[in-house]
């Protein structure tokens, strides 16, 4: 437990001082599925959290609905809906589920968006064709995923 | 909760089922089909299958009702010419051979695939091994349009018949390997079939209404291609949506599959050609 508190501490202290340096996904510290600090070193953004929740690699509405959102059309039923989320989870567990759900939910059908290895068959993107060699890009980046936290952050009920 | 629209959608019918698959029976010129019975014995997840024609919207539905408003009917009637057309360097046309017409064929769409001399044939197989062989005329492209046209004129003949694939005997190591495929999680998104169709049937994905993706009603007419698709084409859809490298249509791989994903419907009416959205 000892060094994973280190690396967590040793990863903060290296973003504050390099500013802009990500957590790589392959050194993410994970505990109890969650992340305790900022994956970019910076705060999220809730608004462009808002609309990676529909659009691109998100598309988290695909799978859960948000009342909050309820001006887009078609939000799934995979997952629960997320209304009142920010009730359940420290903002420390929403960074831990976005990034890598499976941490969490061992099993769950809810992609990670932030890993790079251990794909059955990785394509190029929609493709349908194999991915090139050179590096794994996460379905979201570091930022990305603290936008989308930092919007989960605000479902609050009441 | 406001209720949106596609809620509302697969709500209509449903008169408090567990499922969001509605209660409407399927019946084609006064006939019945079956499309809910009890799943077979080797499927373990699942004790009810389902024709996927109950997950559609009624708009969809009626389509498949009528066969005067069927648009695959249409390619069915090119099959047709096809069957009859002169092709490759021996002069011949399946009617030359087959002169009890289509009809010769009733009942072998059900127990497609099937092993032959220990190899896994599906229907495109015996196609293209006819035509090759005993015509001498050039392969067809898996899912090109004569093709399907070819594999819906032959599926029609055992419309109203329930699916009965063999898994067991020289079937067993096909069958295994497909139901390995079929629980794999591929791609970048980790999905696998049973993700989808057996963990999530019913439920909506974005604006899709996930079915139990059974294939007794393919090649099926899809409306937002308007033309027929094959089984392997909509596998390949399927496993290119979780960002994965997919397998090649008619691979030994997606014969498989085939054969697996055709045994989740042993008990289920054969449709085909049905209409999808
Ligand atoms: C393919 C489906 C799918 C997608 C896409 C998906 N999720 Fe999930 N998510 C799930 C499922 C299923 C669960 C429930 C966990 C389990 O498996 O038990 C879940 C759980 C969660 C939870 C915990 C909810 C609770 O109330 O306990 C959060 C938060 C969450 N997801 C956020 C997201 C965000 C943010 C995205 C997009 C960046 C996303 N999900 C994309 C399927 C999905
Ligand atoms: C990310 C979710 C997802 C995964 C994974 C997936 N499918 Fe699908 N599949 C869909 C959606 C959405 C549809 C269209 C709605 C429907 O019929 O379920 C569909 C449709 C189908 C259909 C057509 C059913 C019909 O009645 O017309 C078949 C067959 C099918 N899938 C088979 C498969 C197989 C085999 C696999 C695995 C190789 C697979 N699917 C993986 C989402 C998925």
């Amino acid at each position: 437990m000892k060094h994973i508190i280190g690396l967590g501490l040793a990863a903060t202290f290296a973003a504050t001082i390099v500013g802009a340096e990500a957590v790589k996904p392959t050194q993410v510290v994970f505990e109890d599925g969650a992340i305790a600090a900022s994956l970019s070193g910076a705060a999220g953004d809730a608004e462009n959290g808002a609309i990676l929740m529909n659009k691109g690699s998100g598309n988290c509405i695909a799978c859960h609905s948000v009342d909050a959102l309820s001006d887009l059309p078609f939000h799934g039923e995979v997952g629960p809906p997320l209304d009142g989320v920010a009730d359940r989870w420290s903002e420390a567990e929403l960074r831990g589920i976005v990034a890598d759900a499976k941490m969490m939910f061992d099993g769950t059908v809810m992609p990670s968006f932030y890993k790079t290895t251990g794909f059955t068959r990785l394509g190029d993107a929609y493709t349908g064709k194999a991915h090139a060699d050179g590096e794994v890009q996460p379905l979201l980046t570091a930022q990305d995923i603290e936008d989308v936290v930092a919007f989960l952050v605000t479902l609050k009920e009441e | 909760m406001n209720l949106k629209p596609w809620i509302a959608a697969a709500v209509i019918g449903m008169a408090g089922a567990a499922f969001a698959q509605d209660d409407s029976t399927l019946s084609i010129d006064g006939e019945d089909f079956v499309t809910e019975t009890a799943a077979p014995a080797h499927l373990d997840n699942l004790s009810t299958i389902y024709s996927g024609w109950r997950f559609r919207t009624p708009e969809t539905q009626a389509l498949q009702i009528d066969d005067f408003d069927n648009p695959a009917m249409i390619f069915v009637d090119q099959g047709i010419d096809l069957f009859n057309a002169v092709d490759g360097t021996e002069g011949k046309s399946c009617a030359s051979c087959h002169t009890g017409g289509p009809e010769e064929f009733a009942g072998l769409h059900a127990q497609m695939p099937k092993v032959v001399d220990g190899k896994l044939v599906v229907m495109e197989d015996l196609i293209n091994t006819h035509r090759q062989e005993v015509m001498g005329a050039e392969p067809w492209k898996w899912s090109g349009a004569d093709m399907q046209a070819m594999v819906a004129l032959i599926g029609l003949q055992s419309r109203g018949m329930p699916m009965d694939v063999v898994i067991d005997g020289d079937a067993a190591p096909f069958w295994e390997k497909g139901k390995e495929i079929y629980y794999t999680r591929y791609g970048q998104l980790e999905l696998s079939c049973s993700n989808c169709h057996e963990d999530n049937y019913g439920n909506m994905i974005r604006a899709d209404h996930l079915s139990q993706g059974q294939i007794n009603g393919f090649p099926t007419y899809r409306l937002k291609q308007a033309k027929l698709i094959s089984r392997h084409n909509r596998f390949r859809g399927c496993i290119r949506d979780t960002r994965a490298e997919t397998f090649a249509e008619g691979s030994d791989e997606f014969k498989a599959l085939e054969l697996y994903v055709a045994s989740r419907a042993n008990g289920l009416d054969i449709e085909t050609p049905a209409v999808r959205q």
